[in-house]
């Protein structure tokens, strides 16, 4: 048999029967036309919605714009303005800056704690699981309302807990005025953004403990390890990259709260709860600056980018990959 | 023990009791954390006005006020955020799913040119926070003539660069093979993809699903931005709106609460396993 009729016998269906097939399949081999038609739809949207939107935010950043008289080009004055005059805009990095030194360490500590208190075989684990992870799924405007109430000054069941506590031990307890005072609105978000995120930390560190192999535990008891030395010596290295993946994305998170400061406190008082995201609402939906909020948003971008890739850099340091992923 | 003995130890020792007490003790006083809310919510709703400004709090009420409910929905139409959150997250799960499942087959099992180059635009906008693309997004929006429609609220959301990225992550994982074997018996791709590859997703698409549904209905900030009247609003922009209104009329605020989270919770109860896998795996880009 010559090579050219080898060829011809092993060569695929479709180019054997490409004579008989209609123009538009033909073209199969190369797949190429097939392939973007099945990314026409996405891609379409995709660009519409979300590429070319991050390109027309960084265009709008150097303009003035309040939708209703012609943009004006204003150069970098926007984040000029923001970065060197702009005291609130300081003030609004400063806050988000605290939510986000507070509610991360805290989260990855209590959600590794619940994990690690979870993940054993005690009676009832899967009550517990359904328990605390149930504030994930609520909608966050009704759990920031319910909070609102409870750390209500004068009928709150905070309040009243320290009340009740001052009354017992015979200590003078004053409860603070939560959401209207500078010094505690601040914690009262706290304390919002962990009872409804902390079941979603707990259930991804559950995945990351599940992965670790039981003969480490077992070694580390045969060399007489006690359960602290295998918690810090086993445990914290083995779910290191999950650490890591999740203070990425809780870090994300935290720059970016909105929802909670919006219904709980409006951002006050005094603005002590009002956080970038806030900043970015307020300018382009109530004083309708379109160039400035881009322009905030754009700050916002480079600021996670940047802790992001700080955070790529110092996981050297401390997160170990010999798990075997 | 004498000095040079071996101290034998069952490697699968039990907790000590007492031990295990404390364990449920913490995670009792955790739990009681994680569900007073909720308890408050509820006993706040069925409350006479009269027996909300109390101390100490009463946390059964006297009599249960079940008009409180009535009032709250006649105050505000539930019924209709129901309606508009319902619709807006199914038209959004449906289109984010298809779009992005046709779009990660032709990136994970399709050849041609700049398959690479397109996989990382969508990739790098994968870091790009939500509040850069919303005012340019709002701009359209009203351009396009959708402020305060369905439009709006559905088809800006709908297009997402992680769920492509999710969904080609577990199209690589199956065998080619499959593909070239369909190919081989005259399917095309689009059979392939609708036939062979989609009904093999079974458990990433329920966790993209789940994912997509939770995250649209649960939505704030976008709804907020683009809808005004009070018929095109979700249920969490509604019960903001409701707060807005009623400011501190806690029954029936809590009373809207209670209906706004009702129906998820109750899933949530009764498909749990399927809740916390689908946030998980999505949650963690399907590692």
């Amino acid at each position: 048999m010559t090579i050219q009729e080898q060829e011809q016998l092993f060569a695929t269906p479709q180019d054997a029967l490409a004579v008989d097939l209609p123009w538009w399949r033909r073209y199969r081999p190369d797949q190429q036309w097939e392939a973007y038609l099945f990314l026409l739809p996405s891609l379409a949207g995709f660009l519409a919605f979300v590429a070319l939107p991050v390109v027309a935010a960084l265009v709008l950043s150097f303009f003035n714009w309040n939708l209703l008289t012609p943009p004006e080009f204003v150069g970098t004055a926007n984040y000029a303005q923001l970065l060197t005059q702009d005291s609130v805009f300081r003030k609004v990095l400063g806050n988000t800056l605290y939510f986000t030194v507070t509610i991360v360490p805290l989260q990855l500590l209590f959600g590794l704690l619940l994990a690690v208190a979870l993940n054993q075989a005690i009676r009832g684990v899967e009550v517990y699981r359904l328990i605390y992870f149930m504030p994930v799924v609520t909608t966050i405007v009704a759990a920031a309302l319910v909070f609102q109430w409870m750390f209500n000054r004068d009928f709150g069941v905070f309040s009243a807990a320290i009340w009740r506590l001052g009354e017992i031990t015979g200590l003078p307890l004053q409860p603070p005025d939560w959401l209207n005072s500078t010094k505690w609105a601040k914690p009262a978000v706290v304390i919002l953004t962990l009872w409804k995120n902390t079941g979603f930390t707990m259930v991804i560190y559950l995945a990351g403990l599940q992965a670790i192999p039981r003969e480490l535990y077992d070694a580390a008891k045969v060399d007489g390890a006690s359960p602290w030395q295998r918690f810090r010596y086993v445990t914290i290295p083995m779910v290191s990259p999950t650490t890591f993946f999740l203070l990425i994305i809780q870090m994300i998170g935290a720059f970016q709260l909105f929802s909670e400061a919006f219904v709980m406190t409006r951002g006050g008082p005094a603005q002590a709860t009002l956080t970038i995201v806030y900043y970015i609402y307020q300018n382009a939906f109530e004083f309708a600056r379109m160039g400035k909020a881009s322009a905030i948003a754009w700050v916002l971008f480079a600021l996670i980018f940047a802790f992001t890739l700080l955070q790529t850099r110092l996981q050297r340091h401390w997160v170990h990959y010999e798990a075997g992923e | 023990m004498s000095a040079g003995s071996i101290p034998v130890k069952r490697v699968d020792e039990k907790p000590i009791v007492w031990k295990n007490w404390l364990l449920h003790a913490a995670l009792w006083v955790g739990s009681f954390f994680m569900l007073m809310p909720f308890v408050w919510m509820v006993s706040t709703s069925l409350k006479d006005p009269s027996e909300i400004f109390t101390y100490p709090p009463l946390w059964i009420p006297s009599r249960f006020v079940w008009a409180n409910y009535l009032e709250t929905m006649r105050a505000m139409p539930f019924g209709r955020f129901y309606m508009n959150s319902l619709i807006v997250a199914v038209s959004v799960t449906i289109i984010q799913i298809l779009t992005s499942s046709l779009a990660a087959f032709a990136f994970a099992r399709l050849r041609f040119k700049g398959r690479n180059s397109l996989f990382l635009l969508y990739l790098a906008t994968l870091m790009i926070p939500f509040q850069v693309t919303m005012i340019p997004n709002f701009i359209l929006v009203r351009y396009l003539g959708w402020y305060d429609s369905y439009q709006a609220l559905i088809i800006p959301p709908a297009f997402s660069a992680f769920s492509v990225f999710l969904l080609r992550q577990y199209f690589l994982g199956m065998p080619l093979e499959l593909d070239e074997a369909a190919r081989m018996d005259g399917a095309n791709s689009f059979r392939i993809w609708w036939q062979i590859i989609m009904p093999l997703s079974g458990p990433v698409l329920a966790a993209l699903t789940i994912f997509v549904f939770l995250g649209s209905w649960n939505d704030f900030l976008w709804p907020l931005v683009v809808t005004v009247s009070l018929n095109m609003r979700t249920i969490p922009v509604g019960l903001s709106a409701f707060q807005g209104q009623y400011n501190t009329q806690w029954h029936l605020l809590m009373a809207g609460s209670v209906i706004a989270l009702l129906p998820v919770l109750l899933i949530y109860i009764l498909a749990q396993k399927r809740f916390v896998e689908g946030i998980t795996l999505s949650g963690m880009g399907g590692r």
